[in-house]
């Protein structure tokens, strides 16, 4: 009997492991005070690993082919270039002072680098290691969304509470539009129609026609016994089909579900606390949140809706980015 | 741009040379990547303003002094401020009494509120060029024997409609009774005084900075939720302080505390070499939790720690203290702020700096939000419900309409750490948590005509 068991139980181990075996990613966390990153796999939603890197690490992304993780390493006002297969800093990008968010151009190459301090958008070739161009833009700046095709970058300015669209090609700004108080994080849809903007202090959602760069819509949350000053939202991620998008609210300690056609909250849920930054897996099966108070990752499952699991990782999550395979 | 790899710090300028810096809000000396000053300005790389020419002056004169190579950039016109409808603000600041120095460590800045004014409008600036708009600061430092009416009937005769005010009750209320029907907006950024919110309130005054019934109320909150309930309350021998001690009484009563004595300071000046004898016998026979001081000016609370008859934490004026804005206040994106001031002035931003920026800040939004310069667009939307100010605090800030004071967290510090920020929680209000700090609508004396 309890031979039948394990062999059964080992028939299921294989069986499962065998499904996810085509979703095996790797969950990287950056922890803004332990100077860390966690690594996670996705399999057994475990820490596997812990990573000594710069001080104050914030945005992370992987590079297109996925050899390398790039750290915004706040306090060292650089970036760092993470080997994924060795997990050490091979190298160090010009980036400018205080580099806090960053987004990839979707051919892989140039990087655009928020310079919260100096009110500037660096851009970085990552090959060649050099900055192309300096773009002067609001107060603060801080998101930063690429449109699919590569053609307009957006950057969020937190004080001048603006989204500035930047011409790729001329590293121009060509239009600026006024959103509510400290905008966050900027996201474009897959199919380049649409732009989302957080902003955490007007507790907004905006989302924005990227063609002609006027508001479609602005999202408010109310949630029950919750206090309207916590909700602050900040991270967002779109699902590849433009079907739902899914906002961190900060304080709150939810993250909303927001319908991508009606724009309308489907619901609300509870994670760690200060939920901040997202990430999908590629299958969007699951959404990886980092929690920065209660010091966690909520992995939520993107078909029932539901917190799965959290995982306990560094002090101070903020940055999530997950692998390819 | 001038570089010298030898400079790293604003402060090694002279006196001189920021004396002629403060009454141009054009410069800035920037730091760049490497840490170097240069004179170029940030949000508008390649173009160097006439100011930027004297600030070029001042590091090159510097650069000379240590043996650096000084290289003035060519001067190019500054084609965008041309095209812009210009904003421009006042300040009015007048100290009459300045803190004693205790020690020769914390001497008060000398452009103490004007540094965080230029930084505002620097700021402002980099959204005006988007917006075609631009922001220049006017600024009058009037003694303290001087006419501070007269520099705000000069400075509103020149058209100056925005006003922030550093200057005491009695001269605040005189100025907005002499604007009273005029389109003129006053943002008080000095005067704690809880009438000015009260029954001496005026329509067209703004309190940037919070009353004493604010921050008592913030203190009362976290010794509240300490449970130290008893509390001893020593009163230094200026008025100011009176008022402090009334504000800290109002509180008690409100959070449930019982002031179990009072005693009024009256050791004179100096108690530096004094207080180890006078402080225990002070303080003897008394049960007590927390002693609170109300010595607003600094003259002798710094003196009550571990000297007191029983081991009793300090709170109040000094000690854990109150207040809108401390340097180790990082939270919320508050560390921007403070390295941006920082490296700009080459000193800590204050209270005073804090909240002359968030003024000016103020009449931005307006012109951001109403995408105009024009005097009315701006006020009016400073006073209606959009109004939000992102303000370092983790929440928007807002004015309260019944009495026109700014609702804001208020940050409870101790000399080298942030201790707590109330409001604290469990503290519940029908409108906003904010709203149990200060003079609460209902209870309210306020009635503008």
């Amino acid at each position: 009997m309890k031979t039948a068991v394990s062999i059964f139980a080992a028939g299921m181990v294989a069986s499962f492991s065998l499904a996810s075996s085509a979703s095996a990613y790797t969950v990287y966390v950056s922890n803004e005070k332990d100077n860390t990153i966690s690594i996670i796999d996705s399999t057994t939603l475990e820490v596997i690993d812990t990573v000594a890197v710069g001080q104050r690490p914030r945005g992370i992304l992987l590079t297109n082919d996925g050899k390398y993780l790039l750290i915004c390493a706040s306090d060292d006002d650089t970036v760092q270039v993470f080997d994924v297969e060795t997990k050490q800093v091979v190298r160090e990008l010009p980036s400018g002072p205080d580099p806090e968010l960053f987004v990839l151009h979707p051919s892989g190459n140039p990087l655009y680098i928020a310079n919260e301090d100096d009110n500037l958008v660096t851009v970085v070739d990552i090959v060649d290691n050099k900055v192309l161009a300096e773009i002067p833009v609001g107060v603060e700046p801080e998101g930063m969304g690429i449109s699919p095709d590569g053609k307009v970058l957006v950057n969020t300015s937190e004080t001048t509470n603006m989204a500035h669209f930047i011409d790729t090609e001329t590293n121009e700004i060509f239009d600026n539009l006024l959103v509510d108080s400290r905008p966050r994080f900027a996201e474009f849809n897959k199919d380049g129609e649409k732009l989302w903007v957080t902003s955490e202090i007007g507790g907004t959602v905006a989302v924005i026609d990227a063609k002609t760069r006027k508001m479609i819509t602005k999202i408010s949350f109310e949630i029950p016994g919750v206090q309207p000053e916590a909700i602050q939202p900040v991270g967002l991620r779109v699902m590849k089909d433009g079907s739902r998008a899914f906002v961190a609210l900060g304080p709150s300690n939810r993250v909303a579900v927001i319908n991508g056609e009606s724009h309308e909250v489907e619901k609300y849920l509870l994670v760690g606390q200060r939920v901040w930054q997202l990430a999908f897996t590629p299958d969007e099966k699951m959404l990886f949140t980092s929690n920065g108070v209660s010091n966690d990752i909520s992995v939520i499952d993107t078909e029932k809706l539901r917190v799965i699991k959290s995982i306990g990782v560094g002090r101070f999550p903020w940055g999530v980015a997950i692998s390819e395979e | 741009m001038v570089f010298c790899p030898a400079i790293h710090s604003k402060s090694q300028l002279t006196a001189k040379d920021w004396e002629g810096a403060n009454s141009d809000m054009n410069l800035i000396l920037n730091f760049g990547k490497s840490g170097r000053p240069t004179c170029e300005d940030p949000a508008d790389p390649g173009s160097i303003s006439l100011s930027a020419v004297r600030c070029g002056r001042m590091l090159a004169g510097l650069a000379c002094l240590i043996g650096c190579l000084a290289v003035i950039a060519p001067v190019a016109p500054q084609t965008a401020a041309a095209e812009s409808e210009e904003v421009p603000v006042a300040y009015i600041s007048q100290i009459i009494e300045r803190p004693p120095k205790l020690s020769n460590l914390d001497i008060p800045p000398r452009d103490e509120g004007l540094a965080g004014g230029l930084l505002s409008i620097k700021d402002n600036n980099t959204t005006g060029r988007f917006m075609k708009q631009a922001y220049r600061l006017e600024h009058r430092d009037v003694p303290a024997d001087g006419d501070v009416i007269a520099a705000f009937e000069a400075l509103h005769a020149e058209g100056l409609q925005h006003f922030v005010l550093n200057v005491p009750a009695d001269a605040l209320l005189q100025i907005a009774d002499l604007a009273k029907g005029k389109e003129v907006l006053l943002f008080n950024a000095g005067a704690r005084d809880d009438r000015l919110r009260g029954a001496d309130c005026r329509a067209n005054v703004l309190h940037v900075t919070p009353s004493r019934a604010m921050l008592a109320d913030a203190l009362a909150q976290f010794l509240a939720w300490k449970r130290w309930r008893n509390w001893f309350l020593v009163v230094g021998r200026r008025d100011s302080d009176a008022r402090f001690a009334e504000a800290i009484k109002r509180s008690a009563k409100r959070f449930g505390a019982k002031i179990v004595a009072e005693k009024a300071w009256d050791y004179g000046p100096d108690a530096r070499r004094t207080a180890q004898a006078e402080v225990p016998a002070f303080t003897q026979d008394t049960n007590y939790d927390v002693l609170v001081v109300a010595d607003e000016i600094g003259e002798f609370g710094e003196y009550l720690a571990y000297r007191t008859w029983d081991p009793r934490p300090i709170v109040g004026t000094q000690g854990l203290t109150p207040t809108t804005w401390h340097r180790t206040h990082e939270q919320w994106g508050a560390a921007q702020l403070q390295s941006r001031f920082l490296k700009t002035n080459g000193r800590y931003m204050t209270p005073l700096d804090y909240h002359v920026w968030a003024a000016i800040r103020a009449v931005g939004e307006g012109a951001t939000r109403t995408q105009s310069t024009a005097f009315a667009d701006i006020a009016s939307y400073i006073r209606s419900q959009e109004f939000e100010l992102a303000g370092f605090k983790g929440q928007k800030l807002t004015f309260r309409a019944w009495n026109g004071q700014l609702r804001q967290p208020i940050l409870l510090s101790a000399a080298r750490a942030l201790v707590s920020t109330s409001p604290q929680e469990g503290f519940l209000h029908e409108r906003s948590l904010l709203d149990t700090m200060g003079l609460d609508e209902p209870e309210s004396e306020c009635r503008f005509e």
